[in-house]
């Protein structure tokens, strides 16, 4: 029996599960989204190990044969891409067990939370460009969802904006589809790329690559695009920002164009500089803009929701470099930052449960009464920050390395100055909310919240100590991945057609 | 009086029972003539709709169909990816039509696709009877 299936099959089932279950009984709509999530982490660790043999699993849904029948197309990018989504989830899914208890309905939240994931789970899998425009918009719809739960008026003023914004890029992107498949009559990614070589560099090519980029640009709220971002990300219940935080900008706007621009068009920084110069000079831009926007928020979690944006502005700028070292670094990347500041989040959805306000003002003196959350905190920050031993440190490193192999030493030394201003902002969070004497209020974190953040914690340092073995066996062949370019379709039409 | 006026209530009693039974043909008919479970799903809950419309019913027997109708929805989405999973099950491949094909144009034909038109439709006729039951539960939300 397969397991790629299940990667979205699961959360789906559950999901449908969670209305009926948890009306019988309340904690079991979180027991099963927890269990499911574990379940779903360890066949993202099975996903990893197989792909260390065979460089492309093709499972044909139905038993059609590509490109006449949807498949799904399982490499080391997309394993990669499960097991930071599958961990994100388990810990999103733990946390929520008390930071959901002041809420009511709470199993539309695990039912939403659920479609969320299959959604995720199944754009990084998918080998068929429609199929990965529905998964796209099943993950963008629980989202917006779930940005409004709190259903307080700044909530549905995010949600709304985050609609209008989502749906511009979303639309745009299904415009792009239909233009592609007027034109190659097909949908299978694979075949959408063999064909589109015979049109290469034509003023279609270009014109719904451009498309596909803007699309993608607003759902990883690059810097012109970002302005649903700031907004959205407070105003959601802490684990969900921690799930959009940590994963949903990469699977909506970074994952999808890497997979398009490298395995689809079949671009590379020697043919094409010009896109990747574009890629290179939207992370600029958003490090920058972002950064600096980010030191003068009073609000912890709104300066985490610009800190994101200037870090997801790193990741592009590694693709933009586009050489291995690059592209290896932006991968390791989304792992380092999808970890800390998913764990940072987690942080701040204790403090708000234990005081009620993320006003930086008001916030004191909680780094001697929740020493779990001051020590997560500070752990996910010095990773944001990119301190040594510790895995957000080897991504900057590898980034900077890689664009100095490509000859750019001007963008390694303005990447390193930008990445000052990530110090710049985190420590004001230290300083006001856990360095400060004050007599704020506030009990201890629940048991299964200081769970969530040590298991997040424990990852980041044991990822940094260990990322030798990480780069060898998970990044590095998904970077491969994705640098193999146009043999991604020789590779789905190939040898490994089989059901596996 | 609650809900509208006579005339309104004696021809939806009368007319009901035909939109029902038109919505199950176009369900069950999917893979063989135009429409499906979306569009049939769509018509049975234009009748619960009519239904609902022209009797009128109180806050609290609203929240009661509201409950319904979510189970349905769920069980129309189980029933689906159950019959997704089955194929896995009992043939190996996700969605993998298993069941005997039968003779083209005949009623009892297509393998699992009028299965799946049926859980389709199960899923669309409650969520969308759900999505008329929240808008309509605006009002009671507006007078608090």
């Amino acid at each position: 029996m397969s397991f790629i299936p299940m990667f979205f099959a699961l959360p789906l089932i559950s999901a449908f599960l969670i209305p009926i279950l948890g009306k019988i009984y309340k904690p079991l709509a979180w027991l099963v989204s927890t269990v499911v999530s574990l379940v779903l982490f360890i066949l993202a660790l099975y996903g990893i190990a197989v792909t260390q043999q065979l460089p492309m699993i093709v499972y044909k849904m139905g038993n059609w044969p590509p490109p006449l029948g949807i498949v799904m197309a399982f490499d080391s990018f997309s394993a990669f891409m499960v097991l930071i989504i599958s961990i994100i989830v388990f810990t999103g899914s733990l946390f929520s067990f008390r930071y959901m208890s002041n809420y009511t309905g709470q199993w539309k939240f695990y039912t939403l939370f659920m479609l969320m994931t299959a959604g995720m789970m199944g754009i990084c899998i998918t080998g068929d460009l429609f199929n990965m425009f529905v998964f796209l918009e099943i993950a963008a719809i629980s989202s917006y969802a779930l940005v409004a739960f709190g259903v307080g008026a700044e909530e549905l003023e995010a949600s709304f904006k985050y609609i209008v914004m989502g749906e511009i890029g979303g639309l745009t992107f299904l415009l792009a589809i239909a233009f592609i498949y007027a034109k190659t009559s097909t949908l299978n990614l694979a075949d959408i790329s063999t064909s589109l070589q015979v049109i290469r560099h034509t003023t279609f090519f270009w014109m719904t690559l451009g498309m596909m980029l803007f699309a993608f640009s607003i759902k990883a709220a690059l810097v012109p695009f970002h302005s649903w971002l700031p907004d959205a990300y407070p105003a959601a219940p802490a684990p969900i920002s921690s799930l959009l935080a940590g994963i949903c900008t990469k699977v909506f706007g970074i994952y999808t164009t890497a997979r398009i621009v490298f395995n689809v068009f079949g671009l590379t920084r020697a043919n094409e500089p010009m896109v990747f110069n574009i890629l290179i000079g939207l992370g600029l831009l958003s490090i920058a803009f972002a950064g600096l926007t980010a030191l003068n928020q009073n609000d912890y979690k709104r300066l985490l929701a610009y800190s994101s944006i200037s870090q997801v502005g790193f990741i592009m700028l590694g693709f933009g470099i586009g050489n291995y070292y690059g592209v290896v670094g932006a991968i390791l990347y989304i792992l380092a930052h999808g970890l800390a500041k998913g764990l940072l989040f987690l942080t701040s959805g204790s403090v708000v449960h234990a005081t009620g306000t993320r006003d930086l003002q008001k916030l004191a003196g909680l780094g001697e009464r929740m020493p779990t959350t001051a020590w997560s905190f500070r752990i996910g920050a010095l990773s944001v920050i990119g301190l040594p031993p510790l895995v957000g440190f080897f991504a900057k490193l590898l980034i900077i390395m890689g664009a100095i192999k490509a000859g750019f030493i001007w963008l390694a030394i303005i990447a390193i100055v930008l990445s000052v201003l990530s110090l710049a902002y985190l420590l004001r969070i230290e300083n006001s909310v856990f360095m400060k004497k004050g007599k704020i209020d506030a009990k201890k974190a629940p048991f299964t919240m200081r769970i969530a953040m040590v298991f997040l914690v424990v990852l980041i340092v044991l990822l940094g100590i260990g990322f030798q073995p990480i780069i060898d066996f998970i990044v590095g062949p998904a970077a491969h991945a994705l640098l193999r370019g146009l043999e991604y379709s020789h590779l789905v039409f190939g040898s490994f057609t089989t059901n596996f | 009086m609650k809900g509208m006026s006579l005339i309104v209530k004696t021809i939806t009693n009368i007319v009901i029972g035909f939109i029902f039974i038109y919505g199950v043909y176009i369900i069950l008919h999917g893979h063989l003539t135009p429409g499906g479970g979306f569009a049939g799903g769509v018509i049975i809950a234009g009748a619960f709709i009519l239904r609902f419309l022209a009797f009128g019913k109180g806050a609290k027997s609203e929240k009661k169909s509201s409950t319904t109708a979510s189970i349905f929805e769920s069980i129309g989405g189980l029933l689906f990816v159950g019959i997704a999973i089955s194929g896995l099950l009992l043939a190996g491949t996700f969605f993998l039509n298993f069941l005997p094909k039968g003779e083209p144009f005949y009623l009892l034909s297509a393998g699992i696709i009028p299965l799946c038109n049926i859980a389709i439709s199960i899923k669309v006729g409650a969520g969308l009877f759900s999505i008329f039951l929240a808008l309509a539960a605006m009002k009671y939300v507006m007078e608090d």
